[in-house]
Parts: structure tokens; C-alpha cells; sequence
């Protein structure tokens, strides 16, 4: 192990003080006793529990878990289809144009892309409700699926499909047996970042959201303007806590199975 | 003995199971395939050689329905197969890449075709079975790609594509990516599996030892263009022009002008001051006219007094010696400058070697050891 020189040390204190102070204050005052946010009264759970009572958060929190699994969903089916079609589609008329459009969305401001749904749906005549949440989400995330995906397809050894006409597949069975299988940890990552994106969406969901159907952003951000609660605190670190649980697991699974295959693939070469 | 010969191209009765009829493939303004015709007859090992960007992949592209021609006729057993899918066609291919499905074990990627079609399950597995056994891969069948080397991956692809029986196997370099030793037992072990399964095997290579191995005929390509199909054999001992004679082996090229000297015979004036070769062919050359003189190395004898018997024999000193174990190499360079390479077979293992630099050495080879050639 190398020893870090004084600079090294000092470039990732601040590096990681800028990104993680403000969380880890927000994780201790969670477990605050006092009411009031900015006074440190000793160590609590009451505030998890009082948490637990609130059924304006729970709701909201199960609204945002059905909008962020349905608009994910949707997202990674319609993004694969779009990746799929503009990287193995060849050159047909209006392909750029196509691939520039798909693209257009992520650099579109959130304000406009949720004020122009809102137009949308008030003009059909839809109700703002669950729905009209999935629906605007799926719009926004697509087009970040669409990019994950057409990386990886871009670098997808062609011959594969190819094999699978040549053995007799139709090309909808070539993607569905040979390509999906191997494109499946991009289109997975395409999936957990739709996911994330709809997770922690504000701005287009309060366009597109009623009084009905509130996510736990929306819930946050106006309980929050009447003052910071403990009870937000609380819920904050318990995302916290999920998202993290989440990231670590995911990349001890991948490094496994990095190393299992490395193993794998020196043992067959010392056999031949 | 001769009807034991197999030359079913020798055969007016014999219907050819792929005849390419003027077939052009363009890709834009690019020509790969430039109105080529070529009959591929039942259960050859025909073997398509060239440079690369030579359109030899091209046409095998073509065979398996990836790519469709420009114009012209592809037949496939007396059917136009322009209009059938990839997936609808008796052809199977092997991958220069291999293309294993890298999710699916051994046995589920030998498997794969079979699935496609109607088989029954026991039927699959007996064929999979005899597969493996052909391949000798019995041990590996639950193994994914990654887990097995190289020399088996090529196997799995080998008999992933013979599966389903095709009328037609393609195969894209498919030794391209094993070592030099691999190489060697792979292409015997290639022609031993075609043998025993009675496919008709096309071969895209640019290694022409390989080719000339394992191939019943040969068709040597250049610039989309066929320049020479024939069988080993008579590619080496009679290619058709310059370019040939060049692409297979190693070649002596003189350049000369002809000048008919008896029944079927030529001298060859390469130099105005020295004495003509002379050469045995039946081209008719006009007296006058440049053509070449192509001689094998092994052909070139190497002494160090005139022969006296020599019907072509120069003078010329040693300039370089390749010592390449089982034969030496003689560069000896004429008065000229010109270059003729000589090649001798080290048969004894302890011996002074005849020559070294710089020694004055005559080179000498009969009439019928030079190829005459008018291109």
C-alpha cells in the first residue's frame, strides 16, 4: 500500500467534506430529541416513530414507489426500442434527425418539458393524478435509457445477431434470445437510473402531479417551506440509508462476478 | 485408379450446388464483387484466397444472406437464393469472431439452430450428443464460452454451425485467431470432419498454406475479381498469370521478350547480352512479345561449376543465405542486379554447407521447371 503524501490527504478531505457534510448533518439531526432542528437536545429514534404515524408521508412515499417502478418501466421499454432501432436501424431517411431529437430531452429545461405536459394533458382532458405522473416521467427518463443502451449496442459484436439469423432466428427472436440476454446489466443500469430520476423529480412532477396523487419530493419541498422538521429529517436519512445499501450491494455483486469470470477465464487457458 | 479421383468440376454431367452467375456487388461508388461467375460443386472443400479487401468475405457474405448482389444470380441447388432470409437458407456459418452466444453453456449454443426448428427434445440431444462426440467436446458441454480455451471455443462454433446439417458450411477464417501449431492440427482436423460429414465446406482465407492444406480447389481473388480457380496442385505448378505465381509461394520473376524456338518451346531474351532461356509452353506468344518467366526457388539448382548438361543455367555470386532449418535459401544476384532465389533441402544434419557470401555459383533449371506467363 502506497502512503499518501500530505497533499493527497488533504485534497480528499475536502473532496469528500464537500460532498458528504451536509448529509452526514442531516443524519445526526434526524436522531435529534429537540424539535427544533438547529438545537442539539440528545440522542432519539421518537422521530422514526412519529414518522411511521404520518400518513400524508406514507402515502406520498407509496405514490412515488408505484410512479418511479411504472415510468422506469415504461422508460427502459420504449428507450431500448429507440436505442435499438437509430445504432442497428443503417442509414435510414432522417436518422439524424431522429437520433438528435431522442437526444434533445436531456438538455431541454425541466420547466418547459413539465409546462408543455401540462398543457398536453389539460388538452386531452386527463385528470392529474398517478397517471399523468407515470406518463411525464417515462418522457424525461426515456431518452436517458436510450443513451445507456445505444452505448452499449454501439460496442456489440454484430456478428452475435448475425449467428442467431444464420441458425435460424427471425430478428425479433435474434433480439429477444441472443441480444437482450447480453445487452441485460445496460439495460438494467438504464432501469435503475430511470428509476433514481423519477425517485427525485421535483419540478416535473409538481406540473404534472393533483391533488390526488402527491410524490414525497412534492410532500418534502412544501412541508419544508413551513419550516425544516425533524420528521424530515428522519425520512431523508432513511433514503439515505436505502440508496446506499443499494450502491454497495450492486458493485460487491459486480466486482464478484468480475473476478469469478477472470478466475474462469485464466483456468481455461492454463487447460489448453 | 482414375475414377477414384474426386474432380467433379472435370465432369460436364455434374450440376454445381452454388453457381455464381456475373455477379457485382457494389457498396456505393465501391466495387467489391466485379461480375464474377463461379460453379461450387457438391461435398468440395473450395477455398476462397485473396488479400484482404479482395471480396472474398464479401462473397461469402453473400452465400449466407447478409448482403444481397448489385446484380446477377446467386444459385443454391438450381434456386435463386436472392430473395431467401438468412434464416430461411441451408447454409450455416462459422465466424472469423466464433459469435458463441456468451450467456449459453456449450451444449445450449450447439443446441441453438436445432431449437429453431420443430425437432423433438430427445432428437435434439442425440444431436447434440453426436455433435459434441465430432468435436471432441464431450467434457465441456456445460462450460460457457470464457471457461474454455481458444482452440475449443473453435470447435463449439465448428460444430455449433454443422448442427443442423446445411447443405453449405461457411467458414471466415476460421483458424485466424488459433496459434501456428493449433493451426496446423485444426486444418487437418477440418478436412477430417468435412470428409466424415459430406458438406460442401467454403473456406475465406488470406493464409495460403491454409488454403492450398485443406482446400480441393482454390480460387485465388484480387480487386473482386476470380484470377484463378483450380486445385492446389495447379495453382502452384501453373498459375495463370504474374499475380498468382506471386500470391502462392515464393517466385522467381524475370521479365523477358519471347521469341518461338521449336514445337512448343520459347527462348526468353532477358538480357541482350547473355543468352536466352528457354522455356516449354503451349501459350501462343508472338515472337517479340514481353512475357515472364516464373520459377520456384526449389526448382533454382545451385553448383559452383557450370552443369554440363544445363539447358538454362547462369552465373551469378552468392549475395545472401536464409538458413530456415529444413532449407536454405540462396539469394544469388546475376551481373544485371537482378535477384534469383535458390532453394536446396538440408539433408543431412552434419555437412559443410556448399556456399557462403560472396562466392561465384552457377544457378541452372530445366525447360520445363519455368512457368511462362503473359501477365
Amino acid at each position: 500500500m502506497n502512503r499518501l503524501s500530505w497533499f493527497n490527504v488533504t485534497s480528499l478531505t475536502l473532496g469528500f467534506a464537500f460532498l458528504y457534510l451536509p448529509m452526514v448533518i442531516l443524519v445526526i439531526y434526524s436522531f435529534n430529541e429537540s424539535k427544533l432542528v438547529t438545537v442539539w437536545a440528545g440522542f432519539s429514534t421518537k422521530w422514526y416513530g412519529e414518522l411511521l404515524q404520518n400518513e400524508a408521508f406514507l402515502d406520498a412515499a407509496w405514490v412515488t414507489i408505484k410512479v418511479a417502478v411504472l415510468s422506469s418501466t415504461f422508460a427502459t421499454v420504449l428507450g431500448t426500442m429507440a436505442a435499438y432501432v437509430l445504432v442497428r436501424g443503417g442509414r435510414f431517411l432522417g436518422r439524424t434527425v431522429f437520433s438528435g431529437m431522442i437526444y434533445a430531452p436531456l438538455v431541454m429545461p425541466e420547466v418547459i418539458t413539465g409546462l408543455s405536459l401540462l398543457l398536453l394533458f389539460i388538452g386531452i382532458g386527463l385528470d392529474r393524478d398517478v397517471l399523468t405522473i407515470v406518463l411525464a416521467h417515462t418522457t424525461f427518463s426515456m431518452c436517458y435509457v436510450s443513451v445507456v443502451v445505444s452505448s452499449r449496442l454501439m460496442t456489440f459484436d454484430r456478428s452475435l445477431e448475425e449467428a442467431a439469423l444464420d441458425l435460424g432466428c427471425s430478428s425479433f427472436d435474434a433480439f429477444r434470445l441472443v441480444t437482450l440476454p447480453i445487452i441485460a446489466p445496460a439495460v438494467i443500469s438504464g432501469w435503475l437510473l430511470a428509476f433514481t430520476l423519477s425517485l427525485d423529480d421535483l419540478v416535473i412532477a409538481s406540473f404534472t402531479a393533483g391533488p390526488s396523487a402527491t410524490t414525497l419530493p412534492i410532500k418534502i419541498f412544501s412541508a419544508v417551506r413551513l419550516g425544516v422538521s425533524p420528521e424530515i429529517n428522519a425520512l431523508s436519512t432513511i433514503m439515505i440509508g436505502i440508496v446506499t445499501v443499494g450502491v454497495i450491494s450492486a458493485s460487491l455483486v459486480s466486482k464478484r462476478n468480475s473476478l469469478r469470470q477472470q478466475r474462469e477465464e485464466q483456468a481455461a487457458a492454463r487447460a489448453a | 485408379m482414375t475414377q477414384a479421383v474426386f474432380a467433379p468440376w472435370d465432369d460436364p454431367s455434374q450440376k454445381p450446388i452454388i453457381r455464381f452467375n456475373r455477379v457485382t456487388k457494389r457498396f456505393g461508388e465501391f466495387t467489391a464483387i466485379d461480375d464474377l461467375t463461379l460453379d461450387i460443386f457438391e461435398q468440395e472443400f473450395f477455398a476462397l484466397l485473396g488479400p484482404s479487401g479482395c471480396g472474398k468475405t464479401t462473397m461469402m457474405r453473400m452465400l449466407a444472406g447478409f448482403e444481397t448482389p448489385t446484380d446477377g444470380t446467386i444459385e443454391l441447388a438450381g434456386q435463386d437464393i436472392a430473395p431467401v432470409p438468412p434464416n430461411k437458407r441451408a447454409v450455416n456459418m462459422m465466424f472469423q469472431s466464433y459469435a458463441l452466444f456468451p450467456h449459453l453453456s456449450v451444449y445450449e449454443n450447439i443446441a441453438f439452430g436445432l431449437r429453431r426448428g420443430d425437432m423433438p427434445k430427445h432428437d435434439i440431444d442425440d444431436r447434440v450428443a453426436e455433435m459434441l462426440k465430432l468435436t471432441r467436446l464431450e467434457k465441456f458441454a456445460r462450460r460457457k464460452p470464457h471457461q474454455i480455451s481458444g482452440g475449443q471455443r473453435q470447435r463449439v462454433a465448428l460444430a455449433r454451425s454443422l448442427a443442423k446439417a446445411p447443405k453449405l458450411l461457411l467458414l471466415d477464417e476460421p483458424l485466424g485467431a488459433l496459434d501456428a501449431k493449433l493451426r496446423q492440427a485444426t486444418q487437418f482436423e477440418l478436412m477430417d470432419i468435412q470428409e466424415k460429414t459430406g458438406t460442401t465446406f467454403v473456406i475465406v482465407t488470406h493464409d495460403q498454406e491454409e488454403a492450398m492444406t485443406v482446400a480441393s480447389r482454390v480460387a485465388v481473388m484480387d480487386e473482386g475479381r476470380v484470377i484463378q480457380v483450380a486445385t492446389p496442385e495447379r495453382i502452384y505448378e501453373a498459375p495463370n498469370s504474374v499475380y498468382v505465381a506471386d500470391f502462392i509461394g515464393d517466385v522467381n520473376i524475370i521479365e523477358g521478350t519471347a521469341k518461338a524456338s521449336g514445337e512448343g518451346r520459347f527462348d526468353v531474351v532477358w538480357d541482350a547480352d547473355k543468352e536466352p532461356f528457354t522455356a516449354a509452353s503451349e501459350l501462343p506468344l508472338s515472337d517479340g512479345q514481353t512475357c515472364h518467366l516464373a520459377i520456384r526457388p526449389e526448382k533454382v539448382t545451385i553448383s559452383a561449376e557450370r552443369p554440363a548438361d544445363a539447358v538454362n543455367a547462369v552465373e551469378g555470386k552468392v549475395l545472401d543465405i536464409a538458413y530456415l532449418g529444413n532449407l536454405s535459401t540462396y539469394h544469388v544476384e546475376l551481373p544485371g542486379g537482378q535477384i534469383i532465389k535458390a532453394q536446396t533441402a538440408n539433408t543431412r544434419r552434419v555437412s559443410r554447407r556448399g556456399f557462403t557470401w560472396e562466392d561465384p555459383v552457377w544457378i541452372s533449371w530445366t525447360a520445363t521447371a519455368a512457368v511462362l506467363l503473359e501477365q
